[in-house]
């Protein structure tokens, strides 16, 4: 695997099987996308809100769908794809449950993405400058930001326990690398498998 | 702009084909026969030796065979000349690109205003109700003329568009890729409104005289009010606005009925260059074709059946005729049949007219669909 490759990205490759078929919610320009059809010969689609970002997609030889990704899901029979990926964009979906349980429907198994907000960088911000805390993973401020909801490793285990909701496999990143030593503390991203019977 | 600076395809000529001969007449969609049938037909580029390069373009309401390129001694291109050439979306350079003048049209094929064998005198109300089926059906019989076994692409707007959810309805297997544009899987009540206002006006016209006016004076009172409000509805407000705000066509209001305002003019305009290439009767009966149409539900593809035909979708935030909603639920129906689809709602303040204008955005995304679907096997 290439170090020029965003840590996240190597990531999502490693967890999904070669020849699946993916589907990536808010896609953005299809970066991972084309990654994982290069990587995994990943069977790909996505669902992106941006209008110039569908036509980079498209450039990319992607299948994509113009959409948010609230009511996006609707349509796709049950377990259409092997994986569902929400990388980097649960923090800005409005309907949170809908859209999980969306997913958990149409994939098989859902790769969920998000930045730790019990980063260790995060709680000396908050603490010591009294400030929204900005880190590499969190990197607006309280005014720009695009993220609706702030949650950590932690909240999101909560939540998939209260859900009924099996987490698969946890990996923890820190800026260079996976991290394992307390990752509620040190991870700044954190990526799920999750599925539910 | 980026596109006119692209060489163009310059002189092209029509062509003619003829099948449907008496005994074997086309049995239509409702059960009457039609024969001789001849469509008018061009076609673009070249058709390498294994005949997989060809791309049938269909041409919305009151287009024609004459898509791209120039006539002998006329001025204006064809009607998709942005779109279709040397290093355009439809690149002439890569595909061999089809079109012609839909069965019941007034442009070469056959029509309403064609002879009737049967009298030696145009058909008039004697010409068979047609569907966006039937039209579909005779296509099939040129590309089968034309020795093609499989599309690479079917593609067009609007009407063009039901064309080609139709053509992947009949013949599935022939299409390996589609691009409908601005259109839906059926036409809505407002949708069959406007037709019927537009007919209406048609037939009000004493001059119309039950479709029989052949060698006489064509209704051009009734057919050039359709036009007016068929532009109508292919404009935004805010594209209204921008093109003509309230401004006047001389300094002052005249205080009469005489067109005051440019939108006026430019109505009246359209309506009378309309009439001057069109039959009315054909557009009666094309109208009504699109009022008829409808493949939503199982009628595109039956539930179960997997397709493998790979789609493009585009509509238009400002059309307010063909509405986005339309082309997203067409989108919930292929990805229920788990059909390959891109869609894109593409951002444009000129209403149902986006079709023909956004080329650039709409090239963008054709280019690079065609040349993933002439990649995959």
């Amino acid at each position: 695997m290439k170090e020029s490759v965003q840590l996240d990205y190597r990531v999502i490759a490693s967890i999904i099987e070669p020849d699946s078929r993916v589907l990536d919610l808010g896609c953005g320009n299809g970066e991972l996308l084309s990654y994982l059809v290069k990587e995994k010969n990943a069977d790909a689609q996505g669902i992106e809100l941006d209008e110039n970002a569908i036509y980079q997609c498209v450039e990319k030889g992607l299948s994509v769908f113009h959409s948010d990704i609230d009511s996006g899901l609707s349509g796709y029979p049950d377990k259409s794809f092997d994986y569902v990926i929400l990388n980097q964009s649960l923090q800005e979906i409005k309907k949170i449950d809908y859209v999980i349980n969306e997913a958990l429907r149409a994939g098989k198994k859902v790769i969920i993405g998000f930045p730790n907000f019990a980063h260790i960088g995060a709680r000396f911000m908050l603490f010591f400058r009294g400030m929204a805390p900005i880190t590499n993973s969190l990197p607006y401020r309280w005014n720009d930001t695009p993220n609706l909801r702030f949650l950590s490793v932690k909240d999101f285990e909560w939540y998939c326990s209260k859900k009924g909701i099996k987490i698969l496999e946890s990996h923890y990143l820190g800026a260079r690398n996976k991290i394992n030593l307390l990752p509620n503390l040190f991870a700044l991203n954190v990526i799920f498998v999750i599925t539910k019977n | 702009m980026l596109q006119s600076n692209k060489e163009s395809l310059g002189i092209v000529k029509p062509e003619y084909f003829t099948f449907a001969q008496s005994p074997d007449e086309l049995i239509l969609e409702s059960g009457l026969k039609l024969g001789p049938i001849t469509l008018a037909y061009e076609t673009y580029g070249v058709l390498n030796e294994e005949k997989t390069n060809a791309i049938l373009a269909l041409h919305a309401f009151s287009g024609d065979a004459h898509a791209a390129g120039y006539h002998q001694d006329e001025e204006k291109p064809g009607w998709w000349n942005d779109m279709i050439g040397p290093g355009k979306a439809f690149d002439t350079d890569k595909y061999f690109v089809i079109c012609s003048n839909v069965l019941g049209g007034c442009k070469g094929s056959t029509g309403p205003s064609s002879l009737n064998p049967a009298t030696g005198r145009p058909y008039g109300l004697d010409f068979p109700i047609i569907t966006i089926s039937d039209m579909v059906r005779a296509q099939k019989k040129l590309i089968d003329h034309l020795g093609i076994k499989k599309l690479l692409c079917v593609a067009g707007g609007s009407m063009g568009g039901m064309q080609v959810l139709q053509w992947v309805a009949n013949y599935p297997e022939m299409v390996k890729s589609a691009i409908p544009i601005a259109t839906t899987m059926k036409h809505s009540p407002q949708q069959i409104a406007f037709d019927e206002v537009g007919r209406q006006a048609v037939m009000a016209d004493p001059a119309w005289n039950g479709g029989d006016y052949y060698g006489k004076a064509q209704p051009e009172r009734g057919l050039a009010v359709a036009r007016m409000i068929g532009h109508i509805t292919y404009m935004s407000d805010r594209s209204m606005e921008d093109k003509f705000s309230r401004k006047l066509k001389e300094d002052n209001y005249s205080f009469t009925f005489k067109t005051d305002f440019e939108v006026e003019g430019y109505l009246r305009y359209r309506g009378d260059t309309f009439v001057k290439r069109f039959d009315a009767n054909t557009y009666l009966y094309i109208t009504k074709a699109m009022d008829y149409f409808d493949v939503s539900g199982d009628k595109i593809i039956p539930s179960g059946k997997k397709i493998d035909t790979r789609f493009l979708v585009i509509s238009f935030k400002s059309d307010w005729l063909y509405p986005s909603y339309q082309s997203n639920e067409l989108v919930r129906i292929l990805r229920m049949r788990r059909a390959d689809v891109t869609y894109c709602d593409i951002n444009s303040t000129y209403g149902h007219d986006a079709f023909l204008l956004e080329v650039e955005d709409e090239s963008r995304l054709i280019k690079h669909f065609l040349e993933k679907v002439s990649s995959v096997k």
